[in-house]
């Protein structure tokens, strides 16, 4: 199977004041098309910029990400704009939706994005509400939903464009440990059955174990790689 | 890129954030509602002016002399048409005998015929008709109103008493404006030298109104007239020349409103522009959503420059509704100041001129925050950061943002006023007023951050901080309030300043009564009743009347000829009255030259003293020689010095000024200033004097400072009421600027109150905030408008300017009042309920 993702020779720095800070320090590896993979590490070790770097939603110092055979470096903002709105999924801690918007104008967004006929739209998106367990909630705005129920309508926007990859940043770090494993099950399912990538930032060791593939950031390096069905290989 | 898309966010995204922009809406709303109503009054202004043209000059042409006519030009004038009505117009003092009040009026002796076009409308109707026939007299309605006489009293006019016919309420082609000085009284013209006031020193008016045969082409009659009067003075209006003029003063005046009614406008763009920059800071999270699953830079731009459209264009519908509306009101206002009756009627054009500036104000000042927009990176849904969103401008976008801004303002100014030069300065100084509101916020801000006593009580120290903490609405509120202070605080001062000039009432050392056109044999009589009436004589100034001959030896008829001459016309033509004395008064200052206090030989030229305003006007110098006609007799003199001549003053000055020792046997009369101890001994000595002597004027300076002030008053009341819109503005503003924060306000009064604060704890601290904005806003406003008013002073006007403290002081309680009221409306509601319901209820 070809990777769906390639980062080599990453290196992103932050100037703060006088000093350089290297937050994410010269990283290699890749993801195979399929997989699910969890980023892990301590609070500060870089997993989050690491992901933002992946998403390309931001740009790294030198190194260069390859997603789906697209290096994104040379792209302009719009144009990772659009690979993302044609290839990528998020799910983020804090939901990100768009609070002037209902739930399902929320999950329509990427699809109204590509200029897809409303109709057609508004039926996905209403039968991904459903299979999230919303279906009576379409019309609800960002705030008159609980954190669990707010997670839900991003998982389902998430999924709404049939992403190839789904970037999913500590999905659980907000919810209680019930509704947690309620929306780790989603997103594992939907994962499963839409053949998505994922790959997954988290703290959360017991919620990586259910990936076939850790990769454990330190300090920005890589600390470890650990492939579930393989012996774990050390950088 | 999907349009549809972006159209339907932007309905979306402002579902629950209408009201909000309600608010800003209204700045354009109010700032297009002035637009709209000032240009559609012009409009309708200049069409009624076109319209009644002939009703302005009331014939086809007027032809004025302050001399009798020259047979010649009798002659080509009866030529002309048959049709010819005559007047002879002067000042003079009437007298009211049942009330026993004495007023300076402006007396016109008519006879059949005039007005050719429109009519003079009289109370009762066919008094204008009746008035010649019974040898009555019509008097202006607001002085028959004052002194509470009717028609059928009398009036007397020199040696005549005339029964009082009619009101004047209306004459065609005069205004309200033009019995502001002096009461309009017209009387027959046959048998007016009756009145014994021709023939003794009163400046007469001779003029003959004349309406053309059909099929007269105006410009042959003025061609013609324009080649006699090179060499015989007179002066002559027709309808096309008196149209033009009332056009260009009513132009000016329509300018100056559109530009005060335009920096309304420019404040709600301002707030247009703060309000969305906020706006914009509340969507940050929004956008980078947006941009993370696949909306490019330019969609999420778009999806907000649709909402600031729209709103625009609902604000400048609306305004220019509401314009439409004002606009009825308008001729209220000016209709003293306007010699037309204006015909009301929709200006299409100014409408849609006010919709498209609307709209481009909206645009043009978002622009700042929506290029912001396609700055912002999706990043930023990983890591929320506080960000400033005008640092996510370069600078070069900022100097194109400013200069696009700078060329709109200074485009529009341009369209209005159709003076480039003036609409850079307008641009300049409105910028340079930004500049420094500007400033001042941010040393506020740096102050209130640098300057916070631990010592303060809680409460203070909160409210203090909120002048510089995120999101404070410092910068906003000092800009648009200080804007909107400035200019009506501006306005008040420069009247204050303006009145204060002319208020020499309360100052003993100055005359408070002139009297004039004493005749030589009047002089001693006019004298013995001042003291009679136990008062003093200040001044008793002789004055001759002279014309010139010869200026640098060159006859006056050869440069009155030359088309290239410095000289303007009027000081080679006029009647000059001089007086002789031999030393200067107060009111005068040598500035160059020596003042030569007498001669005793004749034989020389007379050394002269001239004013310096008309030594530009003859276009002389020192030592230039003058001939004078004194009355038949040729005088020659030289410049031997320039005089300044404080004019501001209630005593007789001159602009030329002989040495004693010639003018002495010279046909004179004389001016008489007197300083009367209360009015009733003013009104007293003005009663006998013109019972004795009809033909000697007298003007009250009391009753001139009044005239004055009551006409001054109207004007600025149609300034401030346009200026109005400015502060209207400048609230609604300020009002929308804390309704955005209103939020950020609530939870922090809330979470204050979770922890334990009382409610009258979060109420003081938003008090303290409040007061501090609406001081420093009202302060410096105040500070600047005391500068623009000193410049004005010093520039324009040249008066020493001392600003009225009284004024300044209770503009500032106002002031601050208004900004607490609004302040603390933003946050009703909030301290009765409990914490959890308000965060609810204001979530989305």
């Amino acid at each position: 199977m070809s990777n769906i993702l390639q980062v080599n020779n990453l290196t992103r720095e932050f100037k703060s004041g006088s000093k350089v800070l290297t937050v994410v320090n010269n990283i290699n590896f890749g993801i195979e098309e399929g997989t699910s993979c969890a980023i892990v590490g301590p609070s500060g070790s870089g997993k989050t910029t690491l992901l933002g770097l992946c998403a390309g939603l931001d740009r790294p110092n030198s190194g260069e990400v390859i997603l789906r055979g697209v290096n994104l470096n040379p792209l302009s903002e719009d144009e990772r704009a659009s690979v993302r709105n044609q290839h990528v999924g998020f799910v983020f801690q804090t939901f990100q939706l768009v609070p002037t918007l209902t739930a399902i104008e929320n999950v329509m967004v990427p699809l109204e994005l590509r200029g897809e006929a409303t109709k057609k739209v508004r039926v996905r998106a209403k039968e991904l509400l459903e299979e999230v367990g919303l279906g009576d909630r379409t019309h609800h705005y960002p705030t008159q939903l609980s954190g669990g129920e707010q997670q839900r309508v991003a998982i389902a926007r998430a999924f709404i464009n049939q992403p190839k990859i789904l970037f999913a940043d500590e999905p659980t770090g907000n919810l209680d440990t019930e509704t947690g494993e309620y929306i780790e099950k989603l997103i594992f399912d939907l994962n499963e059955k839409q053949a998505t990538t994922l790959v997954l930032v988290t703290h959360d060791l017991e919620l990586a174990d259910k990936c076939d593939r850790i990769i454990k950031i330190k300090n920005g390096y890589v600390d470890a790689d650990i492939l579930k069905t393989l012996p774990e290989v050390t950088s | 890129m999907s349009w549809s898309w972006v159209f339907k966010m932007a309905w979306r995204d402002s579902r629950s954030n209408r009201r909000k922009l309600f608010l800003y809406m209204a700045a354009i709303i109010v700032g297009v509602a002035a637009q709209v109503a000032i240009t559609s009054f012009r409009v309708n202004l200049n069409s009624s002016i076109n319209d009644q043209a002939k009703e302005l000059l009331g014939a086809d042409l007027e032809v004025e002399r302050n001399a009798a006519f020259q047979p010649e030009l009798q002659t080509y004038l009866d030529s002309v048409s048959s049709e010819q009505s005559k007047m002879l117009a002067f000042t003079s003092m009437a007298l009211f005998p049942k009330t026993g009040t004495t007023r300076l009026s402006q007396i016109s002796a008519m006879d059949g015929g005039f007005p050719y076009y429109g009519t003079i409308e009289t109370e009762p109707i066919n008094a204008v008709d009746t008035y010649l026939e019974e040898y009555g007299a019509l008097v202006d309605k607001t002085i028959l109103t004052q002194l509470e006489l009717v028609p059928g009293d009398s009036i007397k006019i020199g040696f005549i008493t005339y029964k009082i016919s009619g009101a004047i309420i209306d004459v065609p082609g005069q205004s309200m404006a033009n019995s502001f000085f002096g009461p309009r009284i017209f009387i027959p013209l046959d048998g007016v030298e009756d009145t014994g006031l021709l023939e003794r020193g009163s400046r007469l008016e001779h003029k003959t109104y004349l309406k053309y045969p059909e099929g007269t082409d105006p410009n042959v009659i003025e061609e013609r007239l324009d080649v006699m009067n090179d060499t015989m003075d007179f002066r002559f209006d027709d309808v096309a020349e008196r149209r033009e003029e009332v056009g260009e003063a009513i132009s000016q005046l329509s300018s100056f409103l559109n530009l005060i009614g335009f920096i309304a406008l420019l404040l709600g763009g301002i707030g247009i522009a703060s309000s969305i920059f906020v706006y914009i800071r509340q969507k940050i999270n929004t956008v980078a959503v947006l941009r993370c699953v696949g909306a490019s830079s330019n969609q999420t731009m778009a999806i907000y420059l649709i909402q600031a459209t729209a709103m625009g264009f609902v604000g400048a519908f609306i305004g220019a509704l509401s314009g439409t509306l004002v606009q009825l009101y308008l001729p209220v206002l000016v209709q003293d100041f306007i010699p037309v009756d204006i015909e009301l009627f929709i200006s299409w054009g100014s409408v849609f001129t006010g919709l498209i500036t609307g709209v481009a104000i909206s645009i043009i000042f978002a622009l700042f925050p929506l290029i912001a927009v396609r700055k912002i990176s999706p990043l930023f849904t990983l890591r929320s950061a506080e960000i400033n969103l005008s640092k996510l401008l370069s600078v070069t976008t900022r100097f194109i943002l400013f200069g696009i801004v700078g060329t709109a303002i200074t485009g529009y100014a341009w369209f209005m006023i159709n003076d480039i030069l003036a609409a850079v300065f307008f641009t300049l100084g409105f910028a340079l007023c930004l500049l420094l509101l500007g400033g001042f916020a941010v040393l506020v801000m740096k102050a209130s951050r640098k300057f916070m006593p631990s010592s303060w009580n809680y409460e203070w120290r909160q409210g203090l901080a909120n002048l510089y903490r995120p999101n404070n609405q410092t910068t906003t509120l000092l800009l648009t309030f200080g804007l909107g202070v400035t200019l009506i605080s501006s306005l008040y001062l420069t009247q204050d300043m303006l009145l204060g000039t002319i208020n020499f009432d309360g100052e003993d050392d100055l005359p408070n009564l002139a009297l004039f056109d004493i005749q030589y044999d009047q002089n001693e009589g006019v004298n013995s009743i001042i003291e009679e009436k136990g008062l003093v004589v200040m001044q008793n100034v002789p004055i001759v009347t002279m014309r010139l001959q010869s200026v640098k030896n060159i006859p006056l008829e050869e440069i009155l000829v030359d088309t290239s001459r410095n000289a303007r016309r009027w000081a080679l033509t006029r009647e000059y009255r001089s007086t002789y004395r031999d030393s200067l008064v107060e009111t005068e200052t040598i500035e160059s030259g020596e003042f030569i206090a007498s001669v005793t030989d004749l034989s020389n030229p007379v050394p002269i003293s001239v004013s310096s305003d008309l030594m530009e006007d003859l276009d002389v110098v020192l030592g230039d020689s003058i001939v004078w006609d004194v009355q038949g007799i040729p005088i020659s003199s030289y410049i031997s010095s320039i005089r300044t001549v404080n004019w501001q003053t209630p005593q007789p000055n001159f602009f030329v000024v002989f040495p004693a020792g010639v003018l002495e046997p010279a046909p004179q009369f004389f001016a008489t200033t007197v300083r009367t101890t209360s009015p009733e001994a003013s009104l007293s000595v003005q009663q006998k004097i013109v019972q004795t002597y009809p033909n000697v004027s007298a003007i009250d300076v009391g009753q001139v400072i009044n005239t004055i002030r009551e006409f001054l008053d109207k004007i600025t009341f149609v300034i401030q009421f346009i200026g109005l819109f400015s502060i209207i503005t400048g609230l609604i503003v300020l009002a929308g600027s804390a309704a955005t924060s209103r939020f950020q306000r609530i939870r922090e009064a809330v979470l204050l109150r979770t922890l334990g604060a009382k409610q009258n704890q979060v109420i003081k601290i938003q008090v303290i905030e409040y007061v501090l904005l609406g001081v420093m806003a009202s302060l410096i406003g105040l500070v600047l408008s005391v500068g623009a008013s000193a410049l004005l002073g010093y520039f324009y006007f040249d008066i020493e300017f001392i600003p009225n403290f009284t004024i300044l002081g209770i503009e500032v309680v106002i002031l601050v009042l208004l900004v607490v009221i609004i302040g603390l409306l933003n946050t009703r509601g909030v301290h009765s309920r409990p914490p959890l319901e308000i965060l609810r209820a204001e979530g989305v």
